[in-house]
């Protein structure tokens, strides 16, 4: 059974819902404009009465855990995705709530891979009611369809860390999968047979659940060091054969790429990042996952190398080539929020350079500034932009979400935002008329960098100066839009949509910016 | 029994392609399509498909497309391929696409072909983006890299693509079939702005006379008056003997390229790195092109992850007197024209002779000179070309005089 949504039209043009969940939502007024007021939500008061002097909290598997932590029908449990498609935890914790008989509950991941393929089952039976996370594969795929009950919201990493930290989730019960932990509590990710990196997505729910179960695979006397996570916000530790697979982290969108066409993005990326003068000694840059971008790092070292260039810091997404770049001293820091390979779970550890951050000093809108806004150039991917530079990461030309938003939508704030994309995909043009799903503003994206040329956002008069003579194939987005439409044959046409809503897109301060509605079939 | 006849490639994993079945009948002609890009394309496939089948004169029987986003130019190939393997006798009917502006520009005889890039004339896929990788010419190839049952299905894609595809400026080859074979190619590419043909395995004048015979007819007949251009190839000891010949047998010859696969196993031997064995052949193919006026150019490189064993291979090939080589892969691209640039001081020695030249001809002198020496036409023109190359890759600004 669907239920009747009344719809009101945000400040970008699209209808959103103005209840989600069962929770009235805010439509998205502008990039800067909502600022609620009021406290940040806290966590209830504990008392060491109830727990055990000699810091052991140790308990016998996840499902005690669970009945320990007081799981009840409708609660939310939260969880990250540090092992990326190599976590083994997830699954075993619905299983062991679907053992206890437990329905309704909202699963509350940083984000979900094909491995929580099995998750499907548990929807269909009520043991998990809905999904708010970025769905990627299986799951994006069954709540594209109109599966689930309940809407998917997807929010960026900065605007999960907002919605706990402002009250909009309240999560029950936080599990954390930890490669290293103590008796305590006191957990980190970059050491232990299961190393990963860090743990910076559950550190939000650490602080903020009302119960924290951690589960590793390496218990170590305490103290565990680094404690990536406090014990003092651990309520329960379960000790496992196996918490992750962290081969599995490197996942395909951290392999670079082979396609001469996505070479030669690249490259003009890092010649556009050149010739506008961004690479200076001291400047600052984001590589994403995803080939395009790992091949852009790759040539815009090669270019500092041959200039002499030294950055201040790179934000990462670590992989192998960041920390190339770091041992090279070809920069200062790598700020980590996410390690993509083991490369970097091993630099992590070993050189102070090589710092882990958290969506709140990264990303997070409702604070006190955060260094998204700080960093030079960023390169993103995108599923489709339009003509007005309006940018989709979630859903494809087709309607179908197949995307989680990740840091996406926080990076845009960066100095100089780019998008190196294909002009097109298997016919599908990547610049449209108006994208399927708006993720992120046009006001945002500042350069799109394509096989066919590079478009400046018009906005941008200081970016189409500094590179008015640099040699670099540079055009409107009409223009190349024009060529593509012209090659693909004819103007696709839209996808049917029914006006059943199946999800909604939040902003970075947790208004609603675009739904996602269910393709008609 | 009725028989059912397919065309495009099997398998799954296919891109930019279609799949289409027709099984000739006496119902009206249906058509079911089942497409990777359904979503976004439905209406404009039906339209095609539906069209395509009228224009070819088919009107029953019962067709099935699976398309994996192909456009609109490599599914009316793919359609015009069935229908005329159902009806061999419908061989004089054509579903020609458009043919743009942007497929429609010239070449000139003596532009730089420092680059080849090969592409399999039945891989369509490959085509789309082969221009903004900057070759300095394409070649569709009709012949090695099509398998002899898809013959017929790349001699239609390579004709639409050159009515359709935009290659920025790349000169477009392609590379003919030998014998009979190759007279079908040329009926059907020649009319649609092919600006070089590539002939395979030549070995006698004759066969580049009876190629040159054929095009001129065709020309004739459509009533165009464009040079089509000919890189004959040689890839014999009867070839490489020959080469004086052959580099004289048209005045549309422009280059001699050398192909070392065939030409090694014919002469008994193997290809290895050093080249040891076809020292004598390319020699004597640089000799004979230089003889005739025309470019010499080198095989291909067939290590596309070697990218420093090719750096070597251009270099020698330089050092031999080539001008250009073939490609296999959009990254060789560009060593290959960094390598065949001009240092820096023949790029300086350029500049001054330019700039005597201009002072020359602004002063309305009739003789060039730098310093005390006097400079010949020929070596003026050399010069320009160096410059052109230079400024190519970027190694010199286009206003460089400015800066002088």
């Amino acid at each position: 059974m669907k239920k009747n949504y009344e719809f009101i039209k945000n400040a970008v043009g699209r209808m959103v819902p103005t209840e989600v969940n069962g929770k009235k939502v805010v439509p998205f007024q502008g990039i800067r404009s909502y600022k609620p007021e009021g406290h940040k939500t806290a966590p209830p008061i504990s008392s060491c009465s109830d727990y055990p002097m000699d810091g052991n909290k140790i308990v016998g598997s996840i499902k005690e855990a669970l009945e320990k932590a007081g799981l009840k029908d409708g609660m939310t449990i939260s969880s990250h995705h540090h092992f990326r498609n190599g976590d083994l935890i997830m699954n075993q914790v619905f299983d062991a709530a679907a053992e206890l008989n437990k329905k309704g509950l909202m699963w509350f991941p940083s984000a979900a891979f094909p491995c929580h393929e099995p998750m499907i089952k548990h929807l269909d039976s009520g043991v998990i009611h809905h999904i708010e996370g970025s769905l990627n594969g299986p799951l994006g795929k069954y709540a594209s369809e109109g599966k689930m009950d309940g809407l998917a919201v997807l929010r960026s990493h900065g605007g999960r860390w907002q919605a706990i930290q402002d009250g909009d989730v309240h999560i029950d019960i936080a599990v954390i999968a930890a490669p290293t932990a103590d008796p305590l509590g006191n957990a980190t990710g970059d050491r232990g047979p299961s190393a990963c990196g860090l743990l910076g997505f559950g550190l939000a729910d650490s602080m903020y659940a009302d119960k924290v179960i951690v589960v590793t695979d390496n218990l170590v006397p305490f103290p565990c060091i680094p404690w990536q996570i406090q014990g003092q916000n651990v309520d329960y530790v379960v000790v496992l054969d196996k918490v992750g697979d962290p081969d599995k982290i490197v996942s395909g969108t951290t392999q670079l790429t082979k396609s001469p066409d996505r070479l030669y993005i690249a490259e003009l990326t890092a010649r556009f990042v050149k010739a506008a003068g961004i690479m200076q000694d001291g400047f600052s840059f984001q590589g994403g996952a995803g080939g395009t971008a790992l091949a852009f790092a790759i040539y815009l070292k090669d270019m500092m190398q041959e200039a002499g260039v030294k950055a201040r810091f790179v934000r990462g997404g670590s992989t192998k080539y960041l920390v190339e770049m770091l041992e090279e001293g070809l920069t200062d820091y790598i700020l980590d929020g996410q390690t993509f390979d083991l490369d970097g779970v091993r630099s992590m550890r070993e050189n102070e350079g090589h710092v882990n951050t958290s969506p709140f000093t990264s990303y997070n809108w409702h604070g006190k500034g955060n260094f998204a806004s700080m960093v030079d150039v960023v390169v993103l991917g995108a599923t489709e932009v339009d003509v007005n530079f309006n940018a989709n990461v979630v859903t494809h030309s087709d309607g179908q979400m197949l995307h989680g938003i990740g840091g996406w939508q926080n990076c845009l704030f960066s100095k100089c935002t780019i998008l190196p994309i294909p002009a097109f995909r298997d016919r599908i043009p990547v610049i449209v008329d108006e994208v399927t799903t708006i993720v992120g503003p046009g006001e945002l994206v500042d350069v799109i960098v394509t096989e066919r040329g590079i478009a400046i956002n018009p906005l941008r008069e200081d970016l189409i100066q500094a590179t008015k003579d640099s040699g670099l194939p540079i055009r409107t987005i009409e223009e190349i839009k024009a060529e593509i439409d012209d090659l693909i044959g004819s103007v696709p046409q839209k996808p049917k949509l029914t006006d059943e809503p199946i999800g909604v897109v939040n902003w970075v301060d947790g208004t609603v910016i675009d739904t996602i509605f269910k393709i008609d079939k | 029994m009725v028989k059912m006849f397919q065309a495009g490639p099997p398998g799954k994993s296919i891109k930019s392609d279609c799949q289409v079945c027709y099984t000739p009948g006496s119902e009206p002609l249906k058509i079911e399509i089942e497409s990777k890009v359904q979503a976004l394309f439905s209406k404009t496939i039906r339209d095609l498909a539906e069209s395509s089948f009228t224009k070819l004169g088919i009107a029953s029987g019962s067709v099935q497309i699976k398309d994996f986003g192909a456009l609109p130019f490599v599914m009316m190939a793919q359609i015009e391929t069935v229908v005329k393997r159902a009806h061999p006798e419908l061989v004089s009917v054509s579903l020609l696409p458009e043919f743009k502006q942007h497929a429609q520009y010239k070449t000139t005889r003596g532009r730089f072909r420092r680059s080849r890039l090969y592409l399999p004339g039945n891989q369509p896929k490959l085509f789309l983006n082969a221009g903004i990788h900057r070759p300095d010419c394409i070649i569709l190839d009709l012949e090695d890299s099509v398998p002899p049952s898809e013959k017929d299905a790349a001699r239609h894609i390579v004709r639409n693509a050159l009515r359709t595809l935009d290659f920025f400026e790349s000169e477009r080859l392609v590379r003919i079939n030998q014998g009979e074979l190759g007279m079908l190619d040329l009926e059907a590419i020649v009319p649609h702005n092919v600006h070089v043909i590539l002939l395979p395995k030549a070995e006698t004048a004759e066969q580049v006379i009876a190629m040159d015979h054929k095009v001129r007819e065709i020309l004739k007949r459509e009533g165009i008056d464009r040079p089509v251009y000919y890189m004959p190839i040689l890839e014999s000891a009867l070839g490489v003997l020959n080469a004086r010949e052959i580099a004289l047998a048209s005045k549309f010859n422009i280059a001699l390229a050398m192909g070392l696969e065939d030409y090694t196993a014919d002469i008994g031997t193997e290809r290895t790195l050093e080249g040891t064995e076809s020292f004598f052949a390319r020699s004597m193919l640089v000799n004979a092109a230089r003889a005739a006026g025309i470019q010499p150019i080198a095989t291909v490189f067939s290590d596309v992850s070697n990218e420093a064993a090719l750096r070597a291979n251009v270099r020698e090939a330089k050092a031999l007197g080539f001008d250009g080589m073939g490609c296999i892969h959009p990254r060789q691209i560009k060593p290959i024209h960094e390598e065949f640039a001009p240092n820096a001081a023949t790029v300086e020695q350029a500049k001054r002779i330019i700039l005597a030249a201009d002072d020359a001809q602004a002063r309305g002198l009739g003789v060039v000179a730098v310093g005390s020496k006097m400079i010949d036409p020929p070596v003026v023109k050399r010069a320009e070309r160096t410059i052109r190359m230079a400024v190519d890759i970027g190694m010199l600004p286009e206003s460089w005089k400015l800066e002088v």
